[in-house]
């Protein structure tokens, strides 16, 4: 117990959290400071590019084995079956109509690339190894929430808003957006380059990897204050309560998942990020398309300001300790 | 210089019905149009910037077409057709063109 709130404790004041931290300080003091959009892209793209990189230069240099695919199929399974907890969830603290509850339940069986990155990175920066093919099982939990938020709505929501789904050109666009293809084009080319591949890049996406990470964490930090700043009216007690507690549950299934497929303590710990965090760029994208219904104000501040600060200050620590003092070879 | 009678629409819609409306315009003979990014604003759905965003739900875009008046129905048919359901505006006016031939 000790060593887990030790490890929680050196986590939370790693300077990826504390950079994170200022901006979110900074935002809520109404400070101008502000990173155009073309850098914030610029950095998400280095970073996916450096991430799914090195996570299939370690499939590479580990090899593949059943645990590959059988992670593979319980993200996929866990990204489609946590909507419907969501949605429970959101029935029983709140008073949001079906497609709005429909919604947030679809970031939330979703990811958050960035909370992954980051915890990928703290926990390299404690030593603690992690399997590599964890960013594919990332890739492979974007999409599935999304069907099963969609097919809640075609159960559940007035008739008028369940025209979403056969949007033309929305699979297209949620299987292929840009993050996707580039963080499985990466991992791809790391897996097939192996560690040659790794050497000749090293330089660029080792090195300044955790540095561009802080200055990406400190804009993600403003625009999660801004986002807060802004949609107070949005946070009913029942909403605000939901953002706090569906990490922590989907933080549960991804324990669970993660002892019984035998993953290290950092495939766990990771594990657990993924069921624990909520989508902020992808599915809200595809929500506007299929679910204009839906209160974005709702999601945003829920995915962004309130599920993303609380994962990167306190459940990257916490997720971390417990699947240490859980897990395999933790 | 002799102007031409025009009418100028602009489209403010968020980002991610950008290509949809385009092709929508296209389909419907608008073979000319120009889209401009925005970079914040307010609405009923509350304030929005750019600023540090690195998806496109809370982006809107706005696209500008300048036609012949006798085409403007055509043209708010199917613009409509797309941004129904979505939050915008559409807003026509009138303009004076130099050549006409061009729209």
């Amino acid at each position: 117990m000790g060593d887990m709130v030790a490890l929680a404790g050196q986590t939370l004041l790693s300077p990826m959290i504390l950079f994170f931290v200022l901006g979110l300080a900074a935002a809520l003091a109404r400070s101008d400071l502000s990173f155009p959009e073309a850098i914030a892209k610029g950095m998400s793209l280095y970073l996916l590019f450096a991430i799914g990189f090195k996570g299939g230069a370690g499939v590479a240099a580990h090899g593949v084995d059943a645990g590959l695919v059988a992670t593979l199929l319980a993200g996929v399974v866990l990204s489609a079956a946590l909507p419907f907890l969501a949605f429970a969830l959101l029935g029983l603290l709140t008073r949001l109509s079906a497609t709005d509850r429909a919604a947030v339940a679809a970031h939330y069986g979703s990811i958050s690339i960035v909370t992954f990155v980051t915890a990928s990175a703290v926990l390299e920066s404690r030593g603690i190894p992690f399997e590599g093919y964890m960013v594919a099982v990332a890739a492979a939990m974007e999409a599935p929430a999304i069907l099963s938020a969609l097919w809640l709505v075609a159960r559940v929501a007035p008739p008028g808003d369940r025209a979403g789904a056969a949007e033309p050109g929305l699979w297209r666009e949620i299987l292929l957006n840009g993050s996707i293809v580039l963080l499985v084009g990466a991992f791809a080319i790391g897996w097939t380059t192996g560690a040659d591949g790794l050497a000749e890049i090293d330089a660029f996406i080792t090195a300044p990897f955790k540095g561009v990470l802080c200055l990406f964490l400190l804009d993600m930090g403003l625009v999660a204050g801004r986002g807060l700043r802004a949609a107070r009216g949005v946070l009913a007690p029942g909403v605000l309560a939901f953002g706090l507690a569906m990490p922590l549950l989907g933080a549960g299934a991804g324990l669970a998942t993660g002892l019984a497929l035998g993953l290290s303590a950092g495939g766990a710990a990771l594990l657990m990020v993924l069921c624990a965090s909520a989508s902020y760029i992808a599915v809200p994208a595809a929500m506007r398309v299929a679910l204009p219904e839906a209160n974005p104000a709702l999601y945003l501040t829920l995915a962004l300001g309130v599920t993303f600060p609380f994962n990167l200050t306190l459940g990257i620590p916490l997720y971390i300790g417990i699947a240490g003092a859980l897990a395999a070879g933790g | 210089m002799r102007m031409h009678a025009a009418k100028r629409v602009e489209i403010v819609i968020e980002a991610v019905m950008e290509t949809r409306l385009t092709e929508a315009l296209e389909r419907a003979g608008v073979t000319g149009y120009t889209v401009l990014p925005v970079s914040g604003g307010g609405g009923r759905s509350g304030r929005w910037s750019r600023e540090g965003q690195v998806g496109r739900a809370t982006g809107m875009v706005a696209v500008v077409c300048l036609v012949r008046p006798a085409r403007l129905d055509a043209l708010l048919e199917a613009a409509f057709t797309v941004v129904d359901r979505h939050m915008g505006v559409v807003c026509v006016t009138d303009a004076q063109v130099l050549r006409a031939e061009r729209f």
